[in-house]
This record gives C-alpha cells, sequence and structure tokens, in this order.
C-alpha cells in the first residue's frame, strides 16, 4: 500500500546511512577487496580506519580472515561485489563461515542484471548458491529504505548473513517509517481488504524487479484483474505466514518475478512453499531461464530476458488466458539510470 | 591503422584513440592505455606470430551465450586463422577491453568504427571483455584465472605436438589472488615454456596506489621462488620489450614491464592517487583533456610523433 507511483531517487543511500549507523557499533569492522567506493565504503575507510581492511583483490583469504575476526567476537561487513563472495571463494564461506555459523555480513552488490559488466560481474546465481547453505540467512533489498534498513535486520542475526545490495540511483519505494522487517512480507496490493481474500493473481517480486511489477499491477487492476502483490526480502529462511495465505488464496495465478536464474531463488522458494501446503495453484516464474547473461543495460537486459514490467502482463495474459488490451504505453514510466551517471564513483 | 610494424606509432595510436573515447564518452580506462599501450604494441606489432585478417574485421553482434544450440563465438578471429606453429595470445585483464580493442584496431585487425559500438547494448564490445569481444578467447572478467587456463592451453598444445608458443597479458592486481600463485606453481611443475606472460606493472589498481591496499613486491624474487624465469624491464622501452618477450628460458617465462599509468597524459597526473576509472569532474578538465587530445592530433599531422595518421 505504501509504493508511490512518482518514485523519488535516493543517491549512494548505503554511504552516510552505513556511518552514522556504525558509530555506536565499535565490533563492526569492513573488509574490502579492492572495490572500497565502488561498494561505497570509500567514505566510511576515510572515517574508521581503525575498524576498515584492505585484503586487497584476495576473496578467499578476506573470507577466512573475517572467519578469524567473528570468533574473536568482531563482527565483519564484507563489501564486494556479489559474485566474488560466493563464486571463487565458496568452500572458505562455507567451511570458514557458515559451518561455525560465525556473525560475518556479506554484503553483495550488482545483483543479477544490474550491471553491464557481463557475465562475470553478474550475480544471477548467488541465492540459488546461498539457499543450498545451511545457517545462512539472505536478505535482498529492493529499495533505498531497505538499503538502510537491512543493516539493523543483519545485526540482530546470530549467525552469517548475505546481503544482495543496491548502489548508486536507488528508487525510494518504501517511506523511511516502514523498514525492512525479518522474514515479512511487504503487501503492496490487495485483491479485497485482507491477504486471505481471493486473487486473480498473486504476485511475488524481489529487488529491483519489484519497482518493474510496480509499474505493471495499476495497468492490471485497470484491466479488471484482482491482484495481491507482496514484495519478498527474506529469500532465507522462506517461512513467513503472510506469504502461504497469500498463495492459498490465489484462484487464477501465481506469478513470482526476480532478478535471478528462476532456478534456486524466489521463484524456486515459493514453489516449494505451494507444493508442502498442498496449494494447486498455476506458478508461472519471470527471472532467467538457464542462462548467462552478457554485458548491456539493465533495461536493455530487463527487456531481453523478459523481466520488465511488459512481461509481467504478457505472463498474467498467458496464465489466465485472458486478452488484457494493455499497451506499452499504459503502463508507469521507465526509470533509466545514466550508465556514466555521477552516482557511479567508477564504471562498474 | 598505424603502420603494423611499427610499435611505437601503434602505441600513441592506442593511447590517442583511447583518450578519444574518453572524450566523447565522459570517462573510461584511461590510465591503462597509458600503462600498456607499449606492451601491446609490441605483442601486435611485433612479437606474436599470428596469421593476418584479411581486411580489419567487424565485430559481430553479441547473438547467445554458449550452450547447447549456440556455439562458442571467439573474439581471437580477430588474432588470424590459428595454426600450430604459430601463436596464441590470451588476455587476462578484461577491463584492460578498451585497449586491447584499440591495439587491434592500431595492428589493422579490427575496423576502427568497432569502438562506436563500446559498451552499447547489444554489441560484442564490451566495456568488460568477455570471450566473444575482439581480441579474446576466454572469459577472465574475474580476475586471475587466465594464467591457469593458458597453461592447459599451452599443455594441450605440447600433447598435439604444436610448436607455437602462448602469451598472456596480465595486470600486477592479479598477482594478490592465490590463483595466480597456483598457476605460476602448475606451469613450473610441468615445465611449461611455451607460456610467456607480460604483466604490466602500473602498480595501479581500483582503490589506489597498490601498496595501499595488498603489497605485491617483491614480485620477481617471488616468482623467480616459484621456478619462472623473469625479466624486469622498462614497459615503455619497446626494442626491451621485444627482446624479452623473445628470450627462450626453457621455463614458463614472466615480463614484468614497469609502467606508468600517467605515460604519455600528463594531465593525469593531477589524478593521482587513484587513476583506475577516469570520470571528468566537470567541463573544465574535461576541455583541458580536449586541448591536450586536439595538441596530439597537430603534433601527429605535422609528423613529430611519428607516421600513423
Amino acid at each position: 500500500m505504501s509504493a508511490t507511483r512518482d518514485v523519488p531517487i535516493v543517491t549512494r543511500p548505503h554511504v552516510e546511512n552505513f556511518i552514522r549507523w556504525s558509530a555506536d557499533k565499535p565490533e563492526v569492522v569492513v573488509f574490502s577487496a579492492d572495490l572500497t567506493n565502488s561498494c561505497e565504503v570509500g567514505k566510511w575507510r576515510d572515517t574508521y580506519p581503525e575498524r576498515f581492511f584492505s585484503m586487497g583483490m584476495a576473496e578467499q583469504n578476506m573470507l577466512g580472515f573475517a572467519g578469524g575476526l567473528a570468533r574473536e567476537g568482531f563482527e565483519p561487513w564484507l563489501h564486494t561485489f556479489a559474485v566474488f563472495l560466493y563464486r571463487r571463494p565458496l568452500d572458505q564461506l562455507q567451511m570458514s563461515i557458515a559451518y561455525p555459523n560465525l556473525r560475518v555480513r556479506l554484503v553483495g552488490f550488482l545483483p543479477g542484471i544490474t550491471t553491464p559488466g557481463g557475465v562475470t560481474h553478474q550475480a544471477i546465481d548467488d541465492i540459488a548458491v546461498m539457499r543450498a547453505i545451511p545457517n545462512m540467512t539472505i536478505l535482498e533489498t529492493g529499495d533505498a529504505t531497505e538499503v538502510e534498513s537491512v543493516l539493523d535486520v543483519a545485526h540482530a542475526i546470530d549467525g552469517p548473513v548475505y546481503i544482495r545490495m543496491l548502489r548508486g540511483e536507488v528508487p525510494r519505494l518504501f517511506p523511511p517509517e516502514e523498514p525492512f522487517v525479518f522474514n515479512s512480507a511487504r503487501p503492496l496490493s490487495l485483491a479485497g481488504n485482507t491477504i486471505d481474500d481471493p486473487a486473480d493473481l498473486v504476485v511475488l517480486t524481489s529487488g529491483i524487479l519489484t519497482e518493474e511489477a510496480l509499474r505493471a499491477v495499476p495497468a492490471l487492476q485497470a484491466a479488471g484483474v484482482s491482484v495481491t502483490h507482496l514484495h519478498v526480502s527474506t529469500l532465507k529462511p522462506f517461512t513467513d505466514p503472510m506469504i502461504t495465505r497469500a498463495l492459498q488464496a490465489a484462484t487464477g495465478a501465481i506469478v513470482t518475478m526476480e532478478n535471478h536464474l528462476i532456478t534456486g531463488g524466489l521463484g524456486s522458494a515459493v514453489a516449494e512453499t505451494m507444493a508442502e501446503a498442498g496449494i494447486p495453484t498455476r506458478l508461472h516464474r519471470i527471472g532467467l531461464p538457464d542462462t548467462y547473461a552478457h554485458g548491456a543495460s539493465q533495461a536493455h537486459l530487463l527487456a531481453e530476458y523478459n523481466l520488465d514490467a511488459f512481461s509481467l502482463v504478457r505472463t498474467v495474459e498467458a496464465a489466465l488466458e485472458r486478452q488484457l488490451t494493455i499497451e506499452a504505453s499504459d503502463l508507469a514510466p521507465v526509470r533509466i539510470a545514466a550508465t556514466h551517471s555521477s552516482a557511479k564513483v567508477e564504471a562498474l | 591503422m598505424s603502420d603494423p610494424q611499427d610499435p611505437q606509432a601503434i602505441a600513441a595510436g592506442i593511447r590517442r584513440r583511447v583518450l578519444a573515447h574518453v572524450l566523447a564518452n565522459n570517462g573510461g580506462y584511461l590510465s591503462q592505455a597509458c600503462s600498456a599501450a607499449e606492451l601491446l604494441a609490441v605483442l601486435y606489432g611485433q612479437v606474436l606470430n599470428l596469421a593476418p585478417t584479411p581486411d580489419p574485421l567487424h565485430p559481430s553482434p553479441f547473438e547467445a551465450v554458449p550452450g547447447p544450440n549456440a556455439p562458442r563465438v571467439s573474439g581471437a578471429v580477430f588474432h588470424g586463422e590459428p595454426g600450430p606453429d604459430l601463436d596464441r595470445f590470451i588476455i587476462s585483464p578484461a577491463h584492460y577491453a578498451l585497449v586491447v580493442y584499440a591495439a587491434l584496431i592500431e595492428a589493422g585487425r579490427l575496423d576502427e568504427a568497432a569502438l562506436d559500438q563500446f559498451n552499447k547494448d547489444g554489441s560484442t564490445v564490451e566495456m568488460i571483455g568477455a570471450e566473444h569481444s575482439p581480441g579474446f578467447e576466454t572469459t577472465t572478467g574475474s580476475l586471475a584465472q587466465a594464467l591457469s587456463t593458458a597453461g592447459g592451453i599451452a599443455l594441450g598444445r605440447r600433447l598435439k605436438g604444436e610448436t607455437g608458443r602462448t602469451f598472456v597479458f596480465m595486470s600486477d592486481g592479479e598477482f594478490q589472488e592465490g590463483q595466480t600463485w597456483e598457476a605460476v606453481q602448475a606451469l613450473a611443475y610441468y615445465r611449461l615454456d611455451s607460456v610467456r606472460a607480460i604483466v604490466d606493472v602500473n602498480r595501479a589498481q581500483c582503490d589506489g596506489p597498490m601498496d595501499s591496499v595488498m603489497t605485491i613486491e617483491p614480485l620477481a624474487t617471488k616468482l623467480k621462488a616459484f621456478g619462472a624465469s623473469v625479466d624486469s624491464i622498462d614497459g615503455h622501452d619497446t626494442a626491451a620489450l621485444a627482446k624479452s618477450l623473445e628470450r627462450d628460458t626453457g621455463k614458463p617465462h614472466f615480463v614484468l614491464a614497469y609502467t606508468d599509468p600517467t605515460r604519455g597524459v600528463p594531465l593525469m597526473n593531477e589524478r593521482r592517487p587513484t587513476l583506475h576509472y577516469l570520470r571528468f569532474t566537470g567541463d573544465d578538465e574535461r576541455a583541458r583533456y580536449q586541448d591536450y587530445y586536439d595538441e596530439l592530433l597537430t603534433v601527429t599531422a605535422d609528423g613529430k610523433q611519428g607516421a600513423h595518421r
């Protein structure tokens, strides 16, 4: 209910917020692997130089050091691109951090297709990998409010946490007074008065694709589709009773939208929930279909891989077997950030 | 393009093209052109034994990622037809892509209009080169993986009786990753003396000077201790680069080319210590780079900087 159509943009919400938040938490230390400004902690380093550790481009070792510091009572917050937190150093992540259930915070930037850096920089499988790691908690941010408030959520968890983080120009979809709540989906539209009221369409979205869904939902409603839309920001655990209730209320179709492979992420988690609860509705997963991506702009890749707002419309039409006579021009406008925006310190 | 046999002209052309691109796009990887221009010029212009391309080739548009119905597309077509006695050239630091494209243009292997496709949607001329990008044959944007792949390529070539060499272009930051050292260890163990790595030791990385991030020195001593042969040379001295690259040592050979990441664009010195990626602070700075570029063109036209156009 809290999303607005005129989306304010916050420039680099993490920079100052993380500095303020860390002020009274001396146990918080930051590790970086040569992507300090790219991950918006350059000013943090200059503010708390005694708590900042440059580990060089050496992620396997960085994760081991983080495990050691966590064993000594510190809370390491690792800042690098998401791919570099779980691909190369997966064994170190598992054995040096996850198995001993240490309080290490893995802050992964450039989730999914948010970077033109191509396959080597695009974390399209991170949630799938992290969901298969015992003890791991997975949080995904979808707007500036969540970028700001995910810190408290992660800090409160007594074990390793992976955060899918946004940087640069980030939309504020949710009011600051409605922060990230652990393991609690955010209802953005209800088909009736409550989450349990029947809905033609139940759509669950995460990360940047929530903004895409918000562009399409009003047009779907105007075309006569009753929609319950939930924004999901806790991917593991996936035990939020509100999600199960919403799924049970679906009468026509359930659609998931994620900036990730359709295997192993939100769509898979929803499928597992549906199967275990015996929910017989058809599920349609929007995401990358068993493919790597390539280097191009976010808008281009969203369209190429059918991840954008209009893809939701087409999916709903097929799922409900209804022609909705919605044109692309009926959707709320696209917000395009410049590739060489001044909000980005580096190209990547 | 330059005289494809003249490394100094190629190097000047690389810097000029990259500077022009950065001016047109309000940003780019300029310091990498400054540091690596001579390295790539000597390789493409003089050392690498590659088949010619019939004409400067056009980059193909992006079709698909490799898969069951999509064969791998290799940017090595810009290195000409492979042959058992010919060299291979593997590029490791994929963020040098703009510099590599400029070098291929200067060497007459890539059409100069290719740079108009740089970082454009649907193009293979990607900002971070992937194996479908001109000049690349491996996907190495996650750094420090190419040396191992090159080791496998060299081992395979030896098993097949091929005599050509396998060159690898590396950045010094990659020596922070453990995998690089695992690769050197294996190259030495299997005596893969057909592998020749040239390292742009510009002592700069994304966060700033390497000594402020994680030092790698003494690099030559470490490499020698791992069983490699090492030359440490001035990376802007084209004659020294060529001589070292051609040296048969009986070991995997590393040319540590010590370079200046502001070489040829002295304005860049004002941006120290952080040189990794240039984005103009405003119109004033951009105008000064434009003036410098115009000056370069004038000097070139007067023939004072070599015979390239």
